[in-house]
């Protein structure tokens, strides 16, 4: 018996290509006649585009044709477009211009005369909820229901707030559970804080590159996406054509983290401009163009009012939320952080309230943990703070508030598939030695002192309903088609091995069918809110254990008895009596062919998605061809947890922080693949302390501008800023709502680092909590020193 | 016309094989040239094709500008020696450490390898809103964007500024006025060789250049005399992250030492002005005394005396005293 794949560490098949730059990322497609296209940029952070001349431009040798909003369909607001007469952010892309080679597209470029008229802009969302406050939208600053629509605070909003304190006026949405005042009636201990937590750009490594091109009325397209199957999909939509006419390869991706959820919309533009001159169009998106397309995490402004007992535990939790929304869409970033913080904290009554405000900054997207990641960085030390004043320990005013695995939490008070997350905690305790560590937290050496912090943080791990399709060819392997995308996370590949265990093979025979749409892929969940290893190992286990009764069934044609009397191991279907009674994989795959009908995919199950059925239609005949979809049954979410620990020196000369050791563990059900769930956790954990200590965006604003446009301005956390001493673990239970037992990990590390990092450099500060990321040297050396603080407490975007 | 950044134009590249021929293009070319050694500055601002030379002089072939040799009086390091051998060649980490120690401390690896010590000398500010093309004082225009009361002015000057009041972002700068370097300069008119801490233009004087270099000019060397081989150093950069960063400040002091008290003194910061700035006061004030955190806090106190925040920069006040303090009192014995 092959041994069990789920719980081994596998290279990844395309680990090689990726070392050795083998790997085909959209830009290293080449295709005959192939142009390329340069973007014209918004120079304003708000204006309209009143006249566009390219005479000159056309006119210049090697430039072929350009492309504006005029040659596309128009999207109803609040959504966006690929190009637009009206910009909303500076940097949003007018024109596109098709040219011989880029170098020509580019002196085109700055050939074109526009005429851009200003229009009323505003960057934070403060600004627009003034009583005559700009909007960033003519038709509004707010999303209200389903409806754009306007909210202004009254002056008396504004002059009702202490001094420093964020204004509460009316909100576009809100939830309550519970008795809010009364939960605060109970309380022997109150904080009122008010919080701001930064705008950040994705800055995935690889930019939206996309080569598009058409052949026989089929649109090709290479670009840089998360998911594939729903890339796949997007398109279709967005396109409005049918998925057979559509090809998507997306082989590699060089990281998304949520801005790249279906790919994006700008990946329409070659797919346009090919279609108009009939050529092939190459978008290589440069590292500039990509900060201002490639989405950010929505920053927040916000009050935050909890109400502890002397014990700890929370009877009252009130949160408003500003979200920094970008121009477009329906960030919901402000609402999740809601959710997130009654299922870390169950708090005994709870109110939520929030304004999703357009601003004229880069359009926002979900990021690593959307919501929740901000939300626990800007909370944990705020826990920390209380458990100092009531005298109790950290760690345990977090276990105490902390959900069992039968917790109700959020405005629908939903329930979970498992909870997990105190034994996360104590495992955590016991690794990183919280109780030598916390006993040396405030000890100084020089003029460094240490700090020890704890973040605990959950969020989506997994949805379900899913397809998986295999294929038992007559070589006897077996072929499994993913829909999933390949980005980076490993799960394209890892959560084959659930049907490779039910069907008992050997990992050296299977092979995996990925990146390419013409491969035949099954209808998958999108890449994003750590679905994926939820979603794909019941699919796969769903259609591993599908093809297994083909197999039987098939045994028990040629060989006797019934379906039942047959087992699969070691690339046979045998006889359990008599186990030297039986039939290789290839021979059954053979049979299968014969056999037609559900045997060879000429006929499927009717639940299965359309896209899986044109798969399966494509492949019928090949050998033993097995497509399923995901029934399992599911009652509640899925969660997962990272609970990070840290252990900080902070130099209080000059406020540099040095993180001296981290630990963290999840809880994210059964450990599929040791080594990249390694990565998962302690990657996303150095994502969140680049949120904590960092990261950044500036914007002029005056002019509507933005200035950390490069990645040593914005400045994600290099390879030296985080300790050597990184380590993680995992619970390791299994999710019981999942037959494989597995549940998603991308996400919840990223709250983890920025808490633990929040959380320690307060500690290091004697419980002075600056509410505010990120943690720049001039922000702690400001409050240390007792200067005036660089940044006002509502400053946004600095 | 529209604007388009990151996509370098065409050039006419030159790559010269000898010092002089350098200068008779530099010559020829005049306002139209350029001297590229590295790259890391100039790429950046073909790339945004703000600056937009017609002809562009690589340094690449003068191997006789590479490498560090002694002269008599100390040594000489060549302009194109690069930061991964400033910082790592057996001499400089014996006799003028706090010069390999700038060195280790700028950027990245793989820029320590490109990039040359008289690049880092000879870049250009940073200033977020002079290398976005903006026109600015410095640019030729007649406003400081970086100084008006909304300005995103964190990493900009708190003294020294005159219009502009952005910063000198080179690491090695306040190391070498701390050695009493010398710069040598040859230009069509023959050699000159300039002080360290007069290399540096003032705003006050040509507020659109950064060094005393005339167009057509080129930094061959920078001489480290003897007097100051082997003393007592001090180097500090502050920076956001812990690579990959320009400096918020550096600090670097040279101290001869007399038993236990300082017989002479040159410290120098920068990150704090348009140019790196000798504190000749606080040398004076800690000449002849015995170091301590005491002294240092006076002479911390002393450098920041004239200082003039902006409207975010603040911290670089209580940050310049530290460091000023750390360097005289990171020589306690």
């Amino acid at each position: 018996m092959a041994e069990r794949l789920v719980g081994q560490d596998i290279t990844p098949d395309d680990l090689h290509a990726k070392i050795t730059g083998r790997a085909k990322y959209a830009e290293d497609f080449k295709v005959d006649g192939m142009v390329f296209a340069k973007l014209l940029l918004s120079p304003m952070p708000h204006c309209r585009v009143r006249r566009i001349d390219a005479s000159a431009a056309l006119a210049m040798e090697g430039v072929i044709d350009i492309l504006t909003a005029a040659d596309i369909p128009a999207t109803d607001a609040p959504g966006e477009a690929c190009l637009t007469m009206e910009p909303h952010y500076e940097g949003e892309p007018v024109l596109a211009v098709a040219a011989v080679d880029e170098t020509t597209a580019a002196d085109a470029i700055e050939a074109i005369r526009v005429d851009f008229e200003p229009l009323p802009f505003v960057l934070n969302p403060l600004d627009s909820l003034r009583p005559n406050g700009p909007n960033a939208r003519l038709d509004g600053n707010t999303m209200v229901g389903r409806e754009i629509s306007t909210i202004k605070w009254t002056e008396e909003d504004f002059a009702a707030a202490p001094e420093g304190a964020m204004p509460m006026g009316e909100p576009s949405a809100e939830w309550s559970v519970g008795d809010i005042e009364s939960g605060f009636g109970e309380a022997d201990l109150i904080l009122d804080e008010t919080i701001v937590h930064q705008s950040l750009t994705h800055h995935p490594m690889e930019p939206r590159t996309t080569l598009a091109y058409w052949r026989n009325g089929k649109l090709h397209m290479h670009t840089s996406t998360q998911s594939l199957a729903r890339t796949h999909g997007a398109l279709a939509g967005m396109l409005d054509m049918d998925l057979e006419d559509i090809v998507v390869v997306g082989e590699f991706c060089g990281g998304g983290f949520g801005s790249k959820i279906a790919g994006s919309v700008h990946m329409l533009i070659p797919a346009y401009l090919s279609r108009k001159i009939n050529r092939p169009v190459m978008m290589r998106i440069n590292r500039y163009e990509e900060t201002y397309i490639g989405r950010a995490r929505p920053g927040f402004q916000a009050r935050v009012k909890i109400g502890f007992r002397a014990d700890g535990r929370i009877t009252a939790m009130d949160m408003y939320i500003l979200n920094d929304g970008g121009p477009y869409g329906r960030s919901g970033d402000y609402m999740s952080a809601g959710s997130t913080a009654s299922l870390t904290y169950t708090p005994l009554n709870q109110r939520h309230r929030g304004v999703g405000v357009y601003t004229n900054t880069p359009p926002k997207a979900a990021q690593r943990g959307p919501g929740g990641a901000q939300i626990i960085g800007m909370l944990e030390p705020l826990m920390d703070k209380a458990a100092r004043e009531l005298g109790i320990d950290r760690l345990e005013l977090r276990r105490l508030n902390a959900p069992d695995p039968d917790v109700r939490f959020g405005p629908n008070q939903g329930g979970l598939t498992s909870v997990f997350v105190k034994e996360a905690i104590d495992q955590g305790a016991e690794l990183f030695g919280w109780e030598e560590r916390t006993a040396r937290s405030g000890e100084r050496n020089g003029s460094r002192v240490t700090g020890i912090g704890v973040g605990v943080s959950p969020y989506t791990a997994g949805s379900s309903g899913f397809d998986g399709l295999l294929v038992i060819r007559t070589d006897g392997k077996v072929y499994i088609h993913q829909g999933v995308g390949n980005l980076g996370t490993h799960s394209v590949v890892d959560t084959a091995r659930a049907a490779a265990d039910v069907l008992g093979v050997s990992w050296d025979d299977v092979e995996i069918l990925w990146g390419d749409s013409s491969r035949n892929v099954p209808w998958s969940s999108v890449q994003a809110g750590s679905q994926t290893t939820f979603a794909h190992t019941r699919a796969n286990h769903a259609v591993g254990s599908a093809a297994k009764r083909l197999l039987q069934e098939i045994a028990a044609r040629d060989l006797g008895g019934a379906p039942g009397d047959y087992d699969v191991a070691d690339g046979r279907v045998f006889r359990r009596s008599s186990p030297s009674t039986g039939m290789s994989f290839a021979q059954a795959a053979s049979r299968a062919v014969e056999l037609g009908g559900r045997y060879s995919g000429h006929e499927v199950d009717e639940d299965l998605h359309d896209m899986t059925k044109a798969a399966v239609a494509n492949l019928a005949g090949q050998g033993l061809v097995s497509a399923a979809r995901d029934n399992y049954p599911r009652e509640g979410g899925v969660q997962s947890w990272v609970v990070g620990f840290a252990e900080v020196e902070l130099d209080t000369e000059t406020g540099q922080v040095d993180i001296k050791k981290y630990t963290a563990v999840a809880d994210c059900g059964t450990v599929l693949h040791p080594r990249s769930l390694g990565g998962q956790i302690l990657g996303g954990s150095v994502q969140g302390m680049g949120m904590a200590m960092s990261q950044k965006w500036v914007f002029d604003p005056t002019w509507g501008v933005a200035f950390a446009k490069r990645l040593y301005t914005a400045r994600p956390p290099g390879i030296l800023d985080v300790p050597i001493d990184m380590e993680w673990a995992a619970v390791d239970l299994p999710d019981p709502q999942n037959p494989v037992g597995p549940k998603g990990i991308g996400e919840p590390p990223v709250g983890a680092g920025s808490a633990a990092l929040t959380s320690a450099i307060a500690d290091a500060l004697g419980g002075r909590c600056l509410c505010r990321t990120p943690l720049t040297p001039d922000v702690i050396l400001a409050e240390i020193e007792g200067r005036p603080p660089a940044y006002g407490p509502l400053d946004l975007h600095v | 016309m529209a604007v388009i950044r990151d996509m370098i134009p065409a050039f006419e590249l030159f790559q010269p094989t000898s010092v002089e021929d350098a200068i008779a293009l530099l010559d020829r070319y005049g306002e139209d040239g350029w001297v590229l050694s590295g790259g890391l500055d100039s790429f950046d601002w073909f790339k945004d094709r703000i600056k937009r030379p017609t002809a562009v002089v690589d340094l690449v072939n003068l191997d006789e500008l590479r490498g560090v040799r002694s002269n008599g009086d100390g040594v000489e390091v060549g302009a194109l020696t690069t930061l991964t051998d400033v910082a790592t060649q057996p001499e400089l980490m014996s006799s003028y450490g706090v010069l390999a120690d700038a060195a280790a401390r700028i950027a990245t690896p793989q820029i320590r390898n490109r990039g040359t010590l008289g690049g880092n000398l000879v870049q250009d500010t940073r200033c977020w809103y002079y290398r976005g093309g903006w026109p600015c004082y410095r640019a030729g225009g007649n406003t400081c964007y970086a100084a008006s009361p909304t300005a995103m002015n964190r990493e900009h000057c708190i003294m020294g500024s005159s219009r502009c009041v952005a910063v000198n972002s080179s690491d090695t700068a306040s190391a070498l006025i701390a050695l009493d370097a010398q710069c040598v300069i040859v230009g069509p008119r023959g050699e000159r060789v300039v002080a360290a801490e007069d290399f540096f233009m003032r705003p006050s004087v040509d507020i659109e250049r950064m060094t005393v270099l005339n167009p057509g000019e080129l930094l061959t060397a920078v001489r480290l005399p003897a007097r100051w081989a082997g003393q007592r150093f001090y180097y500090e950069k502050v920076e956001d992250r812990k690579a990959w960063d320009f400096a918020l400040m550096t600090v670097a002091s040279a101290m001869r030492m007399n038993g236990g008290t300082i017989e002479e003194a040159r410290l120098a910061v920068n990150g704090v002005a348009p140019y790196p700035v000798r504190l000749t006061e606080a040398e004076s004030l800690i000449r002849g005394q015995v170091p301590s955190d005491d002294l240092g806090m006076r002479a911390g106190d002393l450098a920041v005396a004239r200082a003039q925040p902006l409207r975010h920069n603040d911290f670089k006040v209580p940050l310049m005293r530290n460091l000023v303090r750390r360097a005289v009192r990171g020589v306690e014995d």
